[in-house]
């Protein structure tokens, strides 16, 4: 059998679209506003959620949904106001949730499988009801961003600006961080927790040296991001290899070869 | 030519009683007292850290001062309603990243997302103020370039087009010729003080002592506190200068009548509180 008639490839292929077109357009933003770190940060503290979502036996995603929420939340509030820097900030948390997933797991005997498929992705076990939530999730996420686009542009260049203009600045910078949240748990069956910031950054990174708008830079993105989605699947059935890092490292060859063909600055 | 915002004319542009602000628990401005009236030009000097820039900031309702009142236009910043758009504000040059993929029109048009409302996107109305805006500071030719394509001049006119998109009253400027050669920075105070003439109140944080001093109807000097304010060659004493920059401040008489030309020695001006 070739492999587009498989049933697994064709879901883990939709699926790993979709997700890759969200995580680009959002990281767009992500990058745009020097929130690379704050990704990261967000991402790790899933890590938390899916430990005590396995350990007490509630809906792994939804518990890493809730601990990304409350960690992006909590990074916004103390950054903003002034308490901490925003990597200090997003150090503790980062640290803090990671610890938390540690411990939690540590109390759950057994084996840890399927731990180890959320750190790392199991977008070939990509079920239909993943794909429906996937694109549910995803078109909510990127229908704000449609409705919001030039809001989110101008707070992403110059936030004060847009404070002094009239625009309900906090707020959406609140809705941007959830926005992140929301995507980075969406993005988690494909690249897995340690990865998904690679999709929220790279990407959009390798698109800020091609472009001279924003919507070029989201067209980029996703056209970047689906590239190494599809190219990195295939290369990874065919290599059997860990599809979410080859996915990664394809995505990161692409930026490589900006860094010699982009703009030089 | 402007839009209707009913301002009353007699109203203070900017009117601060007792004003205060605290940042993370140190005092950045204290005792301000200061009345700018709708139709002046004002110079704000002081040494760096001075809270120029705070004051400012206080002014367009980004900090809410911890003590006093501030009014623009007889409201609290922060409750100004439609008539934020009276308000045009030029932030220090290097509070953006400069090579954020935008085109110069699409930075000028943010300056009227305010007046659009959330959702909506800019229609052939808005381009048209855009156009006027870029005309006004006379870089239409640019419209279409990225920003990052620009000089520092050049990049001090688009976001001074942004300010003005909204045709406001008070334009508040913070250090508007810092990243700008002499001769952009001439061409810059002639469009001000045309500005000025047509009706605008501008209130300009600037080093150029003397040469502000030429055309600004009054001048504030801040060091924490106002060191004083009031008409340029009444307030720009030895006296002020000294109290205002430390004992660092050099003053230079050319000749009798000119204005004084004042140098200041960079590390010694960092006069922190
Ligand atoms: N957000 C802030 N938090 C704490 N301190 C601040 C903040 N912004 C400015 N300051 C401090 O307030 C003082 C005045 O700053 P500023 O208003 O930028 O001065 P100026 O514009 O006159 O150079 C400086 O000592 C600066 O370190
Ligand atoms: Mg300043």
């Amino acid at each position: 059998m070739n492999w587009w008639e498989y049933a697994f490839m064709q879901r883990a292929l939709v699926g790993g679209v979709m997700v890759g077109v969200l995580t680009a357009v959002i990281g767009v933003f992500v990058v745009l506003r020097g929130m690379s770190f704050m990704g990261t940060g967000i991402a790790h503290a899933s890590f938390g959620g899916v430990a005590l979502g396995l350990l007490v036996g509630i809906d792994p995603v939804l518990a890493a949904l809730a601990f990304c929420l409350a960690v992006a939340w909590g990074i916004g509030a103390v950054t903003r106001r002034g308490a901490l820097k925003e990597d200090t900030a997003i150090g503790i948390f980062f640290a803090a949730t990671m610890a938390l997933g540690a411990l939690l797991m540590g109390l759950r005997q057994g084996y840890n499988v399927d731990l180890f498929a959320y750190l790392f992705g199991s977008v070939l076990a990509i079920s239909t009801g993943d794909l429906y939530w996937i694109l549910g999730v995803g078109a909510l996420v990127l229908l704000t961003v449609y409705l919001l686009y030039k809001e989110f542009v101008f707070i992403a260049f110059d936030p004060e600006g847009a404070r002094v203009a009239g625009l309900p600045e906090p707020a959406l910078y609140y809705l941007l961080l959830t926005l992140i949240a929301v995507t980075v748990v969406v993005a988690l069956k494909v690249v897995g927790i340690v990865l998904v910031s690679a999709l929220l950054v790279t990407p959009a990174a390798a698109a800020y040296r091609l472009s001279e708008t924003v919507g070029e830079m989201i067209a980029w993105a996703v056209a970047l991001s689906v590239t190494s989605v599809v190219v990195g699947l295939l290369l990874a059935y065919g290599l059997n290899t860990a599809s979410g890092a080859t996915i990664v490292l394809t995505a990161t060859a692409f930026f490589g070869l900006t860094l010699l063909w982009g703009r030089k600055d | 030519m402007a839009d209707p915002l009913d301002i009353p004319a007699d109203v203070p542009a900017v009117e601060m009683r007792e004003v205060e602000v605290r940042l993370q628990g140190r005092v950045i401005l204290q005792d301000i007292n200061l009345r700018i009236e709708q139709g002046s030009f004002w110079a704000l000097l002081g040494p760096n850290g001075a809270g120029k820039t705070t004051l400012l900031r206080v002014i367009v309702g980004l900090i809410r001062p911890t003590r006093g009142t501030v009014r623009v236009f007889g409201r609290p910043p922060w409750a100004l309603g439609p008539w934020r758009r009276a308000i045009g504000y030029v932030p220090q040059f290097h509070h953006v990243d400069l090579r954020f993929p935008v085109r110069v029109k699409d930075v000028v048009m943010m300056g009227r997302y305010g007046v659009l409302g959330l959702f909506r996107r800019p229609g052939p109305e808005d381009w048209q103020r855009v156009a006027e805006a870029l005309e006004r500071v006379g870089i239409a030719h640019l419209a279409d370039r990225p920003l990052r394509a620009l000089s520092g001049g050049e990049r001090q006119r688009v976001f001074l087009a942004r300010a003005l998109v909204t045709q406001p009253r008070l334009l508040l400027l913070d250090e508007p010729t810092a990243a700008v050669d002499v001769a952009a920075s001439q061409s810059l105070y002639d469009l001000l003080r045309q500005l000025h003439r047509e009706g605008m109140t501008v209130v300009m944080v600037s080093h150029d002592v003397g040469v502000v001093a030429q055309f600004v109807d009054s001048v504030a000097c801040l060091n924490r506190r106002l060191v004083a304010h009031g008409r340029p060659e009444v307030v720009l004493t030895a006296d002020t200068l000294d109290e205002m920059y430390g004992c660092q401040a050099v003053f230079f008489h050319h000749m009798p009548g000119a204005t004084p030309h004042m140098v200041v020695r960079p590390d010694d001006a960092e006069q922190k509180p």
